[in-house]
């Protein structure tokens, strides 16, 4: 760093590009293998370069479906992630708010339980739980649902702790030339909170989004009709048959076209991005 | 930590915690507690009645081969995986730091991995590998190498390493990173004033200086290893060949599938949380005590 | 022990940036060299280049008579007391001390040896087994100087290790340093933005702006005989009064047409009905006075100036004057009083500050 070794400037530039480029290959070879047809992709001989079949396999994919595996069509899928990871998102946002709201601002009795019982469930992830919690959501009614979906994965604290923290680094001065200006809780909150919150709610976003989003696990477990499947789990669907070949090319585009929402999410709103990561991890 | 201006009211705060209390009791703590009441049951052959049997089950448990099994490919995955990712990450941080003109590009295309679902990680990497069309097996067989992950459980096991390390890298790129931005510059100076060189300036205050971050990130991954994998697993071997990358949670998945022996399936999903509490006690106790310098 | 020599040393940026504009000075051997001037005059940067923090664009830099333009940190010889200490927060007091010659391969009894003297000089002997997060201010600053002291280096380099002080212990603090260099007379470069740590504590008092020396000296030369408009102002608190001036009698000197800038220190001035051939006098009205206990400072603004030589008498525009009177009695606030210097106390510049006119 002060000595003047333009060689350790190379060597850093060097393993740079190569992690770049090992980070990006499977990504690039699946791209490829969407825009070829299935005989090549399948021949085991694909070359390194896009072939011409891009169009056609990305229309099949999103509005036709894999003709033997799946039949749903990945449009529909997509718009299955969509909902449900902005569910997931907004759900998240919306109670996790209201509790920090309550937890800080207010004085009651049981106030500390109430944040005890909220904060153990960072300790206990989905997947620790499922049977249980499958057959709650199969009793209410809510398989193959969108509640079902979405509502067991907004259960746990993460977004809680964060605006908990956020909370508590707001000067007290606000509250008080608030109240003397004759506020109260609804009017502080959707005055002064709300739009100093802003950041914040936009970093838990995009955290939230990415996670319903790449949900696997849960949705492979309540959804039985092909039309409620996320685009994540349409994937595996297309290549585990139990006749004929699997269609790679179609997968290959279905797994780009599952890839793309939240990796925009995550390069065009990167600052955002890593703000609710570091945030959400302390 | 707390405030000392709040409001009064007394009916508000209750109304306001409500809709996450309710989520809560009834996803959270309802199937949490069942779980570890039905650990204690067994139910009959046409699943009509249960009997409590206390610890029977768990000690079944521990009397399969295979649990140990799923026990000791959780071991050798999550150390793998974490041995890999964290050090390949910090070799990739510690090239970022150095103030690159394109620093900031690098970063960006280092980070967006961790938008792939593991589903989708593990079907790239399947692709890439597939014993008969995967560009990257070529080379393996035309080295007369018999690479077949469908059959050979090493292999296997290999892939998924991959996979999730591949996915894993990003994340712990961007911990790193910002734990090196933290440390100052100035003590790094005062380091090359004192006569280390760069190699021994980074063993001797830059790495112990990033010990709490490490800490955290090892703790992290093999969280991760532990649960976030099982789309990997499921997209790339299923699990197999002959159980060999099943590790404990994706045995509680296909047990359950299989249907029928709830008990157990219920004793492995306890065992699994208690592992995850102490994992995430150790974490926190240990953050809260290393105070920044 | 050795002298450092900076000839023509430039830096500039890689965005065009000229932040060292051409520096010549030499510190001699044992001598305690004082950089000052305000923020982002480059003191430091200049500093950082001697330590080989920085990259030298231009010029050379001398150690102990080895050019050392293209030489590490770590085989200049140098130590440096850092603003924020820099101490490593991992390792003790003692290993903080001995780092540096643990890197140079000393044997550990020496080690030793070297660290119990250095943590004796400085009072530090209880604490070595502490964490630099267990320390006071004064005492990591201590730290840091123990870890310059052991390393024996051919030179100190000090970048504002005062700064992070309050005021009482920065007092303190900055003799125990001269104490300090004096005993083991080592050649030292300081870096302060504050001018009278700079007065007390240089031999040799280098006054920069702008990335260029203003001018170098004895602290009291510098004091009584500033080069331009700008040292004068700097250095002594208060501020040295400048105001316009025009003088026929020494035109010759002032090429633009006899106009010039007149300083007067605040000390120089007697308040006083009577009047002082040779000499300026300012009527005053008093806005303001500041008493501090031994003296008090007396802020007037002119109205028009009674007699004199260097001024012509006429309006002058109107300005605030620093009036110090000793003691702790003084005019009244709307007075109006008579404020004036003899003829040896005054300071002529040229109209752009730049040059200084002996009257």
């Amino acid at each position: 760093m002060v000595e003047h070794r333009p060689l350790s400037d190379i060597i850093a530039y060097a393993i740079l590009t190569l992690g770049v480029f090992i980070v990006a290959f499977p990504v690039y070879l699946a791209l490829i293998a969407s825009t070829h047809d299935a005989a090549t992709v399948v021949g085991g001989r694909m070359p390194l370069s896009p072939g011409d079949q891009m169009l056609e396999n990305y229309y099949r994919a999103v509005f036709i479906g894999g003709a033997r595996t799946s039949r749903e069509p990945v449009a529909q899928m997509l718009i299955n992630s969509f909902i449900s990871a902005l569910g997931i998102a907004l759900g998240k946002i919306f109670i996790s708010m209201l509790s920090a709201y309550a937890v800080v601002y207010f004085r009651f009795p049981f106030r500390k339980t109430a944040f005890w019982i909220i904060f153990v469930t960072l300790m206990l992830p989905v997947e620790v739980r499922i049977y249980p919690t499958y057959k709650v959501v199969a009793d209410l009614k809510m398989l193959d649902t969108y509640a079902g979906l979405i509502l067991p994965l907004i259960a746990s604290a993460t977004g809680t702790l964060l605006f908990r923290q956020f909370f508590m680094t707001i000067p007290e001065e606000l509250l008080e030339a608030s109240r003397i200006d004759g506020a109260g809780p609804f009017r502080f909150f959707w005055d002064t909170l709300l739009p100093l919150s802003v950041t914040t709610i936009a970093a838990l976003f995009v955290i939230q989004f990415i996670y319903g989003w790449n949900q696997y696990l849960w949705p492979l477990l309540i959804t039985t009709q092909d039309s409620m499947q996320t685009i994540v789990i349409g994937i595996k669907k297309m290549l585990y048959t139990t006749d004929e070949l699997a269609e790679w090319q179609l997968a290959m585009a279905t797994a780009i076209l599952a890839m793309l929402p939240p990796v925009a999410v995550v390069v065009f709103m990167q600052r955002l991005f890593v703000r609710g990561l570091v945030e959400t991890e302390k | 930590m707390e405030k000392s201006v709040v409001f009064n009211s007394k009916l508000l705060p209750y109304l306001l915690l409500i809709p996450q209390l309710i989520i809560t009791f009834v996803f959270f703590y309802w199937p949490a507690s069942q779980a570890v009441w039905q650990s204690f049951l067994r139910e009959d052959a046409f699943g009509l009645t249960s009997e409590f049997v206390g610890l029977e089950n768990y000690t079944s448990l521990f009397a399969q081969p295979e649990y140990y099994a799923s026990m000791m490919v959780t071991v050798v995955f999550s150390s793998l995986v974490a041995a890999l990712s964290l050090s390949i990450a910090l070799l990739f941080a510690t090239q970022a730091d150095k103030n690159l003109k394109a620093a900031g590009a690098y970063k960006t295309l280092m980070i967006w991995p961790y938008a792939v679902a593991p589903a989708v990680a593990g079907v790239l990497w399947i692709f890439m590998f597939h014993p008969s069309l995967g560009t990257l097996a070529r080379p393996l067989r035309f080295m007369n190498f018999d690479w077949n992950p469908l059959l050979n459980g090493n292999h296997a096991m290999a892939l998924v390493v991959m996979a999730a390390v591949w996915k894993q890298i990003s994340y712990n790129f961007l911990f790193f990173l910002a734990g090196l931005q933290s440390i100052p510059k100035s003590v790094l100076e005062a380091g090359a004033i004192d006569g280390a060189g760069p190699l021994r300036r980074f063993w001797t205050i830059t790495f112990p200086l990033l010990s709490p971050t490490t800490f955290f990130l090892l703790v992290v991954n093999v969280v991760y290893v532990f649960f976030d994998t099982f789309g990997i697993i499921d997209a790339v071997t299923g699990g197999g060949p002959a159980g060999a990358t099943t590790t404990m949670v994706y045995k509680v998945f296909a047990d359950g599938r299989l249907g029928g022996d709830l008990g157990g399936s219920a004793a492995q999903s306890v065992i699994l949380m208690i592992i995850v509490i102490a994992l995430t006690a150790i974490q926190f106790r240990y953050i809260e005590r290393k105070v920044q310098y | 022990m050795a002298n450092v020599t900076l000839r023509n040393v430039r830096k500039t940026y890689a965005g065009g940036f000229e932040a060292i504009k051409g520096i010549d000075f030499e510190v001699g051997d044992g001598q305690f060299c004082v950089l000052v001037g305000p923020s982002g005059c480059g003191k430091s940067t200049l500093l950082r280049m001697v330590a080989g923090l920085e990259t030298i664009t231009g010029g050379e830099i001398d150690i102990g008579g080895r050019v050392v333009n293209q030489v590490e940190p770590a085989d200049r010889d140098i130590a440096m007391v850092f603003q924020n200490y820099a101490l490593y927060p991992h390792m003790s007091v003692y290993n903080n001390m001995a780092y540096g010659l643990r890197n140079r391969g000393m044997a550990e009894g020496q080690i030793k040896t070297r660290v119990t003297e250095a943590a004796r000089i400085l009072e530090l002997s209880t604490m070595l087994e502490r964490k630099p997060r267990q320390l006071s201010g004064g005492q990591r600053q201590r730290v840091a100087m123990g870890r310059a002291i052991v390393r024996q280096p051919k030179a100190f380099l000090f970048d504002e290790p005062l700064s992070n002080l309050d005021a009482k212990l920065r007092i303190a603090m900055r003799v125990e340093i001269r104490k300090l260099q004096r005993r083991l007379s080592t050649t030292s470069i300081y870096v302060t933005h504050d001018q009278l740590e700079a007065m007390t504590l240089a031999d040799i008092l280098v006054v920069m702006n702008g990335g260029m020396v203003e001018q170098i000296g004895n602290p009291l030369d510098i004091y009584q005989k500033p080069a331009t408009t700008f040292v004068a102002s700097f250095i002594g608190a208060p501020p040295m009064n400048l105001m316009p001036a025009q003088s026929d009698e020494l035109k010759s000197q002032l090429p633009s047409g006899g106009a010039g800038i007149l300083g007067i220190r605040p000390e120089d001035f007697v308040i006083t009905r009577e009047n002082v051939p040779d000499g300026v006098a300012l009527d005053l009205t008093v806005e303001a006075i500041e008493k501090v206990g031994a003296e008090t400072f007396v802020y007037g603004s002119r109205q028009s100036v009674a007699q004199g030589v260097a001024a012509n008498p006429g309006e002058l525009p109107p300005g605030e004057v620093i009036v110090r009177v000793p003691g702790a009695v003084g005019p009244a606030i709307g007075e109006r009083i008579r404020a004036v210097a003899a003829r040896d106390k005054l300071h002529l510049f040229s109209s752009d500050g730049r040059k200084r006119v002996e009257i």
